[in-house]
């Protein structure tokens, strides 16, 4: 199985991710309907934390409608359609990226492995490899 | 509005109004955003010869139609306002997350109006827009500030807020964001000051429409994807603009000393690759930005963190104030910041200051004990939190060089290196008529971000004056402040030589809008005129001597560096501005024609 890597100390916060990730799931230049995150620690110590989906599919093992299902790139990924808004998978997630802002959408999103994010990360912090990929 | 946020927010401090407008299609198309707007709004809205820092004054803030898209580098936000520093355009841009998150708001530019009777700082969230008490924050520094409302509202959050100086009305204070990203000059933070504005905080959750959403996702992957495969990535991103320290201290470009060389015998200290190695825990980007060259520091014998220092601060702060420890200028750079002054005129002003001290025109009377000469790094932080509090020589020093100067006499304005009343930025250049005509003829001060022409310079012989010279100048003056109307960075096409024609699709895609190069550049060349236009508008007899560079740079040949001996020809800057004139069509005087302006089609801007 394939999953996102993210090397944290070489991202810059620029945030290119969050818009080409919202442009994938939602058709929308919205950072805030990103299936990633960046956190930014600053002044001090002065640093970027980024969390990704690791594909551990916890979201998918509790979601009582089946909504989180395997597309064909071996990744979980949110049915739309058959979300219920429940909220369940939210606190399954062990990297807090399952999100449902229903402010934002009237459906829970994460990351489907589409690989935008890597495609427009300029300073490499994001790979997708095999799950069993031990992180350097 | 495809690429727009869509509306123009107001909000008028005197009496607390808050008002949206749409955004007018008809602007857009003519003026596309950015500095364009903001430019647009001073010229129709704020009356001529107001008083900077009065209530008729206005703050515009503006993104263009780039920001906060997947655009390489597209957040840069500017602010405009008629200027404290010099009495006429300002227009500073500033890069950051600050100018995304307006267009998420919904908002194509912020207009400050009138004088708020307390200090509030204005919050937008969304829909939801309000003043609200600063008290708590005024007399704080920029960056405690941004990160207690921060820390208040939670990360999603962006600040942009005015440290002491700010409140204080210094006249080259800025406007601090991000922590370490600034509108820097021209005295942007003193007019916000003025406002009682201490800060603006925004968020915004709405998605920004494009025109074609599969052609504008196409074009801005090749605009990465050109970015990423770009030979100089890696070494830009490594160093940022400090890469060109190096080069300009072995060119003579470095200023050093007030700028009596260019060359600076300690420069090595302050290479790039010593600051990475000593001082730089992070590399930090503006949004958007595969490049990034926010270089963010840790100075350990201070315990300060900053984000720089960049060349300008390394060349004005560095150099030029005789500085040779990075970590010196590191920490010079952290107090600019929080206190809330630009680095580059503090470096200009103190420059000239301890040239005074080192002339005898000032003794430690009039320094308030301060033993100022060049390379007492000491002295340089004492005199930024002087200059702040407006407090003994810092009052003086406040006001700017030019006034200083005119103020102490004693042929001081001899060595007051600045132009149309702004400090010059970190390019010395006795040899190098590009660059020094680039400074004489910016629409803001001696500023270099317009035209950035030292390279061009060396490349056809820097001591020529010649009619393709002043043309290259003015092309730059019309393409590189594009990216300042577009709300996008400039580096990815200078730094990275990506071919400029990848933006047209993008450009196209998302504003819906068919626009060349040449399109864009005749935007450039109005907006060039309008600025020419509102100088002489705002000052009475702005004539070509406000075009004249800093004695020094053609009587003052350095006695040592790469330049020693060399000098432009006082004959030669009257040449590159007659040059300069003809070829914009302006006259002898550097007033646009009426035939220019016709050609133009400015005639509304003109009484």
């Amino acid at each position: 199985m394939m999953r996102l890597y993210a090397d944290s100390s070489k991202c810059s916060g620029c945030r290119a991710c969050l818009v080409a990730c919202s442009l994938n799931l939602f058709q929308e230049n919205n950072p805030k309907k990103a299936a990633l995150v960046i956190e930014a620690h600053f002044p001090a110590p002065g640093n970027y934390k980024v969390r990704v989906c690791t594909q551990c599919g916890a979201c998918a093992e509790v979601c009582p409608t089946g909504a989180i299902k395997l597309n064909d790139r071996g990744a979980y990924y949110v049915d739309m359609a058959e979300c219920n808004l429940c909220e369940a998978c939210v606190p399954e997630c062990p990297e807090s990226v399952m999100f449902v802002r229903t402010e934002l959408a009237d459906t829970s999103w994460k990351c489907d492995l589409c690989g935008d994010c890597v495609n427009v990360c300029g300073t490499g912090v994001l790979w997708i490899a095999e799950t069993e990929a031990a992180v350097a | 509005m495809n690429g727009y946020g869509g509306q123009i927010l107001r909000v008028n401090l005197s009496n607390g109004q808050i008002t949206k407008e749409p955004t007018s299609p008809e602007m857009a198309r003519e003026f596309v955003g950015g500095r364009g707007f903001g430019l647009y709004f001073l010229l129709k809205e704020v009356p001529p010869k107001v008083d900077p820092l009065g209530p008729q004054n206005k703050l515009i803030i503006s993104s263009g139609p780039f920001s906060g898209l997947m655009i390489p580098g597209a957040g840069k936000c500017d602010w405009t306002t008629k200027a404290p520093l010099t009495g006429g355009y300002a227009s500073a841009s500033m890069g950051g997350h600050f100018t995304a998150e307006m267009k998420y708001a919904g908002l194509d530019s912020i207009i400050l109006e009138g004088i708020s009777p307390k200090p509030v700082y204005l919050l937008i969230d969304d829909n939801k827009i309000e003043l609200r008490d600063a008290s708590h924050l005024w007399g704080k520094g920029s960056m405690v500030v941004e990160k207690t409302l921060k820390d208040q509202y939670g990360e999603e959050f962006q600040v942009a807020a005015i440290g002491p100086a700010g409140e204080n009305c210094v006249s080259f204070a800025h406007i601090n964001h991000d922590y370490g990203r600034q509108a820097g000059r021209g005295g942007v933070g003193a007019v916000m000051g003025s406002k009682k504005v201490k800060a603006i905080v925004v968020r915004g959750t709405k998605s920004i429409p494009v025109a074609d959403l599969e052609a504008y996702r196409k074009a801005g992957m090749e605009l990465f994807k050109a970015c990423k495969e770009a030979e100089m990535l890696k070494e830009w991103s490594s160093y940022g603009t400090t890469i060109v320290v190096s080069w300009c201290d072995e060119v003579g470009a470095l200023p050093t000393r007030n700028f009596s060389a260019g060359s600076f015998e300690d420069g090595k200290n302050l290479y790039g690759p010593v600051m990475r190695q000593k001082i730089v825990i992070t590399d930090k980007g503006c949004f958007g930005c595969p490049s990034p060259c926010g270089k963010y520091s840790r100075v350990q014998r201070y315990n300060t963190y900053v984000e720089g220092p960049e060349y300008e601060t390394i060349g004005m702060i560095g150099s030029n104030l005789g500085l040779s420890s990075i970590e010196d200028v590191a920490h010079a750079n952290y107090l600019c910041d929080e206190w809330g002054i630009d680095t580059i005129s503090a470096g200009g002003v103190i420059a000239w200051a301890m040239e005074c001290y080192e002339k005898g025109i000032f003794t430690k009377a009039d320094t308030d004990g301060l033993e100022l000469k060049f390379g007492n790094a000491d002295a340089v932080f004492k005199l930024i939190e002087k200059i702040a509090k407006k407090e003994g020589i810092g009052a003086l020093l406040a006001d700017g060089v030019k006034r200083a100067a005119q103020k102490v006499g004693k042929g001081s304005e001899k060595w007051a290196i600045h132009v149309k009343g702004m400090e010059q930025s970190a390019y010395a250049t006795h040899n190098a008529t590009a660059m020094l005509l680039a400074y004489m003829t910016c629409d803001v001060g001696a500023h270099h971000n317009r035209a950035w022409a030292i390279t061009y310079d060396l490349q056809v012989g820097r001591e020529r004056v010649a009619p393709e010279k002043v043309a290259r100048v003015i092309w730059l003056q019309h393409f590189r402040p594009m990216f300042d109307v577009l709300g996008g960075c400039r580096l990815q096409w200078v730094e990275l030589g990506i071919d400029r024609n990848l933006y047209l699709p993008a450009l196209e895609a998302i504003t819906g809008i068919h626009r060349t190069w040449e399109d864009l550049e005749l935007v450039g060349e109005r907006l060039w005129n309008l600025a020419r236009l509102y100088w002489m508008r705002e000052i009475d007899g702005f004539d070509r001597s406000w075009d004249l560079p800093a004695p020094r740079f053609y009587e003052e040949p350095p006695t040592s560096g790469a330049t020693k001996g060399q000098i432009t020809r006082f004959e030669d800057v009257q040449k590159l501005l007659d040059l300069y004139y003809e070829q914009r069509g302006w006259s002898s005087q550097g007033h646009p024609t009426p035939q220019t302006i016709e050609r133009l089609g400015l005639q509304s801007f003109v009484n």
